[in-house]
């Protein structure tokens, strides 16, 4: 075995697979989240749409995509991978165990809070991103007005096999410039009328708040990034940004179309 | 004080082992846990029973031998201390008591809550020492090392080996031990020369004992009576990852 492979099938090897991979779906959420603001756009999900678009054909960003589902994979596998061994670890529990005492809930409850994000995870993507992907998806047609930026027709239209993904054109006869894209902000705003996806929603974000409160420092951590003068600014971003901040503006998408829309 | 003790009992190593009920009756609350152990001890041998099996030895909290695992939490209630140093102060009168030992596949029970802990020496075996040929007694100050640094090396050296870190971990990990010991020479001007070998051999035998991995609870920071920090099992991965992924040669 060559130093390289030994490194990785190492405790410390893998458990840097975990941090490496949990840093890099922390990221993402950033990139996700501004992206997803667009949401909050009363355009008839124009900026949605578009965005949809690019996130999907844009060959840099598709590459990165293909990083992320492989991190996606790799974070859960290795954490049943590592779950399985510690268990083994120890065969015979203790009869009273006082872990609050010396760690914090999140910190004992990873594998559950992540279990959690798998699940929402696949459901998230077989609705969204699978039906983006593969879907029978609607289409709209925007027309805008070339000398005023804020008149807008909205007009939908029914899958059609023959259309192309994403087309756009200026009409200089009318004067009006003309966007029909997959209308994946309609999938999104009628989901989210239903009681029970923004329920699985906000409780997903409430564990990923959990999961990214002990995750985003002990990710760094399992680098074996440590700085003492570092430390409190990831700690603050942990709990501030990851654990808070992030999940709530997530959660305010589900409830902002079911309470507002 | 009147107590009421629940106590792992266990032959031997495998033995499926299970607790038993004992009364501690009239014990002041100026002894140590370990001395209300050996009242209800002569109790046991009086009456003509097995003694309960623990393990012991200076009872000054400076060898680390003395373990067990107290109501869900190693070495007891308590911070910065080991069993012996525990007082029954520390209990209510009336209160049951759950002793059970440290658990870990690496750590077979030998009997009762005595635990093999010697999956520790063939880790420290593996590398946790310094190798250097004798001679003349060279002088004090010939090597200067700034007192931050002697300080961290020195509370890294406080380590006595009781285990409790692994027992604290809920993944039965040995990474505060193992990289306590790492610190203590890698800090040093001393340590240099075998450093990264002992990184690497040290992790290596410590995966081969069975241990699990670390998931940076804190666990093992809170429970560890001589109060070694998390920071050490960092500097261990730190070390760790630079010998394998940043050295031009292969040291193994």
């Amino acid at each position: 075995m060559s130093n390289f492979s030994k490194a990785f099938s190492s405790t410390l090897g893998k458990k840097l697979i975990m941090g490496l991979t949990g840093l890099f779906l922390s990221l993402f959420l950033v990139v996700h989240l501004i992206g997803n603001l667009q949401l909050f756009k009363d355009d008839g999900g124009k900026a949605f749409n578009e965005y949809s678009f690019f996130m999907t054909h844009f060959t840099p960003i598709k590459i990165v995509s293909y990083l992320l589902y492989a991190s996606i994979i790799l974070h859960a596998v290795y954490a049943l991978i590592l779950t399985t061994a510690n268990k083994k670890a120890r065969p015979v529990g203790y009869a009273v165990t006082k872990g609050e005492a010396n760690s914090t809930w999140s910190s004992r409850n990873m594998g559950i809070l992540g279990t959690i994000l798998l699940i929402f995870i696949v459901v998230h993507m077989s609705n969204f991103w699978a039906q983006y992907h593969w879907g029978k998806l609607p289409y709209a047609r925007y027309e805008m007005n070339l000398n005023d930026a804020t008149d807008v027709q909205v007009t939908e239209l029914p899958f059609d096999g023959k259309h192309l993904v994403h087309s756009q054109y200026v009409d200089t006869q009318k004067g009006t410039e003309v966007v029909v894209a997959k209308d994946l902000y309609k999938i999104v705003s009628e989901s989210f009328k239903q009681w029970w996806y923004v329920v699985l929603y906000v409780v997903s974000m409430i564990a990923m708040g959990f999961h990214l409160y002990h995750g985003f420092q002990s990710g760094f951590q399992t680098l074996g990034f440590d700085h003492s003068k570092y430390k409190p600014l990831i700690d603050f971003l942990g709990l501030w940004v990851f654990s808070i901040i992030i999940p709530a503006i997530f959660a305010a998408m589900p409830l902002y179309f079911f309470f507002l829309k | 004080m009147n107590l009421t003790l629940k106590v792992w009992r266990q032959k031997n190593a495998n033995d499926k082992g299970g607790f038993v009920t004992y009364k501690a009756d009239s014990i002041s609350q100026d002894m140590s846990f370990l001395e209300m152990l050996d009242v209800v001890n002569e109790g046991l041998t009086k009456k003509g029973e097995d003694p309960i099996h623990f393990d012991h030895d200076c009872r000054e909290g400076i060898c680390g031998m003395c373990s067990l695992y107290i109501n869900g939490r190693p070495h007891g209630p308590k911070r910065a201390i080991t069993t012996c140093q525990l007082h029954m102060r520390s209990f209510k009168d009336g209160e049951t008591i759950t002793i059970e030992p440290w658990r870990a596949t690496a750590f077979p029970v030998i009997k009762d809550l005595a635990v093999d802990r010697s999956a520790f020496d063939r880790i420290q075996q593996a590398g946790g020492y310094v190798s250097v040929n004798t001679g003349g007694i060279p002088d004090a100050n010939e090597i200067p090392i700034p007192k931050t640094i002697a300080d961290e090396a020195f509370n890294s050296a406080t380590c006595i080996q009781c285990g409790a870190c692994v027992a604290a971990c809920k993944n039965a990990s040995a990474s505060l031990f193992v990289s306590a010991k790492i610190s203590q020479l890698a800090l040093l001007p001393q340590g240099q020369p075998e450093r990264y070998r002992r990184v690497q051999a040290m992790v290596a035998q410590m995966d081969a004992e069975g241990f699990g991995s670390c998931t940076n609870t804190g666990a093992c920071e809170i429970e560890c009576p001589k109060e070694i920090s998390l920071t050490n099992i960092n500097r261990m991965r730190r070390d760790y990852f630079n010998a394998k992924f940043f050295k031009e040669e292969e040291i193994d």
